[in-house]
């Protein structure tokens, strides 16, 4: 359950409306049921107060929005982030992806978002109505009892091993402050270093097989900001759309974490939207736990204006033939 | 292994312009043997190889590729060499998590005076490519018919 | 109508699996999929699968043709592999219906013979619903749930399963089965879907209409200024055209193996940027026009040539599986109620 409400957003962003600091807001939108909840612009505090939705399932991270969002208007766009997704914002910053000056940015706390694929499984079929409570969920379907559920089991897998609670830009926060998480965001990778070469082969063939090649992982990224996609180039020579050989996932998924290693900030958008359920960032977090192996610890994200690992060296650095293998 | 000896393994070897390539040409020139499965190809700077030429010489059906630069202090162009170096243990980390076998890939620096270094390198490279034989796990069924 | 217990459940299927490959919906980590039947593997229970059942007949890719370069000969290499036989079991009255529509595409003229050969080798074994879910939204487009088509229609109750054979095809099938199956009448399963039906029409969406879309009316809508609200935060990803049991959109590519090329096709995406891609460029330059692309052609194109059929069939893949959860249902509220 979330700490902060949706009239503590709509009275925040009727105060900024009011005094001319903002003329839009980029904000969630209510859907057909509970959980389907759209990013959207609202352009006005009425249309707000009509469709304007704060829970457990706005999971979107706006940042990469905002790239569109502020080439729209001269005028101030209010954005709300949740401690995640300010990392991705001072990655794109650091990045000159969009004007900063351009931003009203309000940072809300958040207690973990959901996920509606683990409450379907938990609940049953139909899911009429999810009510979130203090210390559990309650969810009446068409079919079965009212389940009360318990956080822990429904939460977005990201949300599990949250990095960080505390907001790394903003103008303006609601709400209490929160702290750098010690998590427990490398345990898998681990796991998957300690099997054999053979072992791991399987794991991720059996995972990136099932890859449709939608693209949603990319397209939801915030460090995937390239204006023209190598992958969307038909001159490129490697498909954005065929899986006709195993080979073409590999080369994709490989490629795609790499692209965005030491930019990617962990906001694990591209697993949570995956349609096939492919935990695409154990690909971006084995990148991340490399850099701050091989060159010290080092997070996307935390400082506007930082420079990222692959950009950056030192005279001693570790030789490529020291680097496999260190996880065994 | 004795199966193995037959197999004569494809291996795709990266040469910078400034030093690797000069350095191929020595062992040449100084009629250093080195097996002729090993096909070069010479690029500006060791740090022109994206991670994805990698991968596409392993598409091609490459059973190792190794890529030579000039030494960390040496590079033409200042620092390529030291991107390259971070950008590729990045890049075979994760292929080996990813299960590919670790030996299929390098990285060594030669520079113009080591031709000897060269062919050596690849006589190595060769033979551990060879043991482990045919590429399986980032091979492309297409390319293979 | 025939009927069996359903501990001869796998009897039957092993019966099927004599005659030709069996696929079913299997339960896995990321939901149901369709996969071969073998000894040991279990019928699904989930309501339906991740990704449709088009991909039997319209695989996502495949090879057409393959030239063989050596030296200065080209050979031509026939590729074909569509001319084995299959039953596919436990598909669900939209994704049955949405073969109509794809029939309709790749079954005119010019007939796609690619298809027209796996439609002919395969029979399809649907499975009456009885748990719809608040998602679904087939009865929308006029689909029975309770009454799904193909071939075969089956029904499960809880100690029982029902067939009917729609189609020569489907009863030559059925007669297989006979030493399996007796004959019986049809109250049971007339009761089921008496319930099904009242449960469908009790669901959140069962006041979704289609009467405002329709052949003739694209002037109505091509130029509503909804259509930017609403693809606004269209990420212009693949997932809905890919999980869809009716886009049927196609890319032909040749792949350069290097000693020859593969000419396959593969699925393509309205969403995707290079869609529809030509000598002079783009048709579509921005994502609202291809996401309008994508709602026109199932509201609008579609029924206008189709004798006002649908080009969706109301599964739900779409609103469940979105990113950003837009959908088809969000699209005809909005653009409907203008």
């Amino acid at each position: 359950m979330q700490k902060i409400t949706r009239s503590d957003l709509i009275n925040k962003a009727k105060e900024l409306f009011a005094n001319g600091t903002v003329n839009r807001v980029l904000g969630w939108k209510a859907g057909e049921f509970a959980y389907d909840v759209t990013p959207a612009v609202f352009n006005s505090i009425e249309d707000m107060e009509k469709n304007f939705v704060f829970g457990d399932f706005c999971n979107a991270n706006f940042s990469k929005y905002l790239i569109a969002e502020t080439g729209k208007s001269a005028e101030k766009v209010l954005v709300f982030l949740k401690p995640c997704d300010t990392y991705s914002f001072n990655q794109l910053l650091t990045e000159h992806r969009f004007a900063r000056e351009k931003v009203y940015a309000v940072g809300i706390p958040c207690e973990g978002m959901l996920d509606i694929g683990k409450i379907k499984n938990l609940a049953g079929d139909g899911i009429l109505e999810i009510i979130s409570g203090e210390n559990a969920v309650t969810v009446k379907t068409l079919y079965d009892d009212d389940k009360t559920l318990n956080y822990a089991d429904i939460m977005v897998e990201r949300c599990l091993s949250c990095k960080s609670k505390k907001h790394v830009a903003y103008d303006e926060l609601i709400g209490e402050e929160g702290d750098v998480i010690d998590s427990n965001r490398f345990d898998e990778v681990e796991r998957i270093e300690k099997m054999t070469s053979d072992e791991r082969f399987a794991f991720w063939q059996s995972q990136l097989s099932k890859c449709i090649r939608c693209n949603a992982c990319r397209d939801i990224c915030p460090a995937c900001t390239c204006e023209k996609c190598v992958f969307d180039n038909p001159k490129s020579s490697v498909n954005n759309k065929a899986i006709s050989d195993s080979f073409e996932e590999k080369m994709f998924h490989i490629i795609r974490a790499f692209h965005v290693a030491g930019r990617c900030t962990d906001c694990g958008e591209c697993s949570r939207v995956c349609p096939q359920g492919i935990p695409l960032h154990l690909l971006n977090r084995k990148f991340i736990k490399d850099i701050n192996s091989f060159y010290g610890d080092y997070q996307a994200g935390e400082e506007e204006g930082s420079r990222a690992p692959l950009i950056n060296y030192t005279f001693d650095d570790l030789e490529p033939g020291e680097a496999v293998g260190r996880g065994e | 292994m004795s199966m193995n000896k037959e197999f004569k393994p494809n291996i795709v070897a990266f040469c910078c312009n400034w030093c690797s390539y000069a350095g191929a040409d020595l062992a040449g020139s100084n009629r250093l043997a080195y097996p002729d499965n090993v096909k070069i190809i010479r690029v500006p700077c060791s740090c022109r190889v994206n991670p994805m030429f990698i991968l596409r010489a392993f598409q091609r059906g490459a059973d190792g590729v190794i890529l030579c630069g000039c030494h960390p202090g040496d590079c033409h162009y200042t620092s390529g060499n030291y991107f390259t170096r971070r950008r590729m243990a990045l890049l075979f980390s994760m292929l080996e998590y990813l299960g590919i076998e670790k030996e299929r890939t390098r990285v060594e620096w030669v520079s113009a005076a080591e031709g000897a270094k060269f062919a050596a390198t690849m006589n190595e490279f060769t033979e551990t490519v060879a043991a482990l034989g045919e590429n399986k796990r980032l091979e492309d069924l297409r390319c293979k018919r | 109508m025939r009927k069996c217990s359903l501990n001869l459940l796998d009897t039957i299927f092993a019966k099927i699996t004599a005659e030709a490959k069996l696929y079913l919906p299997v339960d896995g980590e990321n939901g149901a999929e369709y996969k071969v039947w073998e000894p040991g593997v279990q019928y699904s229970n989930s309501l339906n699968t991740v990704r449709s059942a088009k991909d039997f007949f319209f695989p996502q890719t495949e090879n057409l043709i393959e030239f063989k370069v050596t030296g200065k000969q080209i050979d031509v290499i026939d590729v074909r592999n569509e001319h084995e036989d299959f039953v596919i079991f436990g598909v669900r009255a939209c994704d049955a219906a949405s073969f109509d529509i794809l029939d309709r595409v790749f079954l005119s003229e010019p007939v796609d013979s690619y298809y027209a050969n796996r439609r002919a080798h395969g029979v399809v074994m649907t499975m009456a619903c009885t748990r719809p879910v608040e998602t679904c939204f087939c009865s929308t487009f006029d689909i029975d749930a309770a009454n799904p088509a193909g071939d075969i229609t089956c029904w499960k109750t809880e100690d029982s399963i029902y067939f009917r054979a729609n189609s020569e095809k489907g009863a030559a099938l059925l007669a297989k089965l006979d030493g399996i199956t007796e004959e019986c009448d049809d109250s049971s399963v007339t009761a089921q879907q008496e319930k099904t039906r009242q449960i469908m029409s009790k669901l959140p969406l069962a006041n979704l209409t289609t009467e405002k879309f329709g052949g003739g009316k694209t002037k109505d809508f091509f130029n509503a200024p909804e259509w930017k609200e609403l693809s606004q935060a269209c990420l212009g990803c693949g997932t809905c055209t890919f999980v869809c049991p009716t886009c049927q959109c196609y890319d032909i590519k040749d792949y350069d193996t290097g000693n020859g090329v593969i000419r396959f096709r593969c699925w393509d995406s309205c969403m995707y940027s290079d869609f529809t891609r030509m000598a002079h460029g783009n048709s579509r330059n921005s994502q609202v026009e291809r996401f309008r692309q994508r709602f026109m052609h199932k509201l609008v194109y579609f029924p206008e040539n189709n004798e006002g059929i649908f080009g969706c069939v109301g599964c739900g893949r779409c609103l469940a599986k979105c990113p950003i959860s837009m959908n088809i249902v969000k699209v005809m509220k909005t653009i409907g109620e203008k």
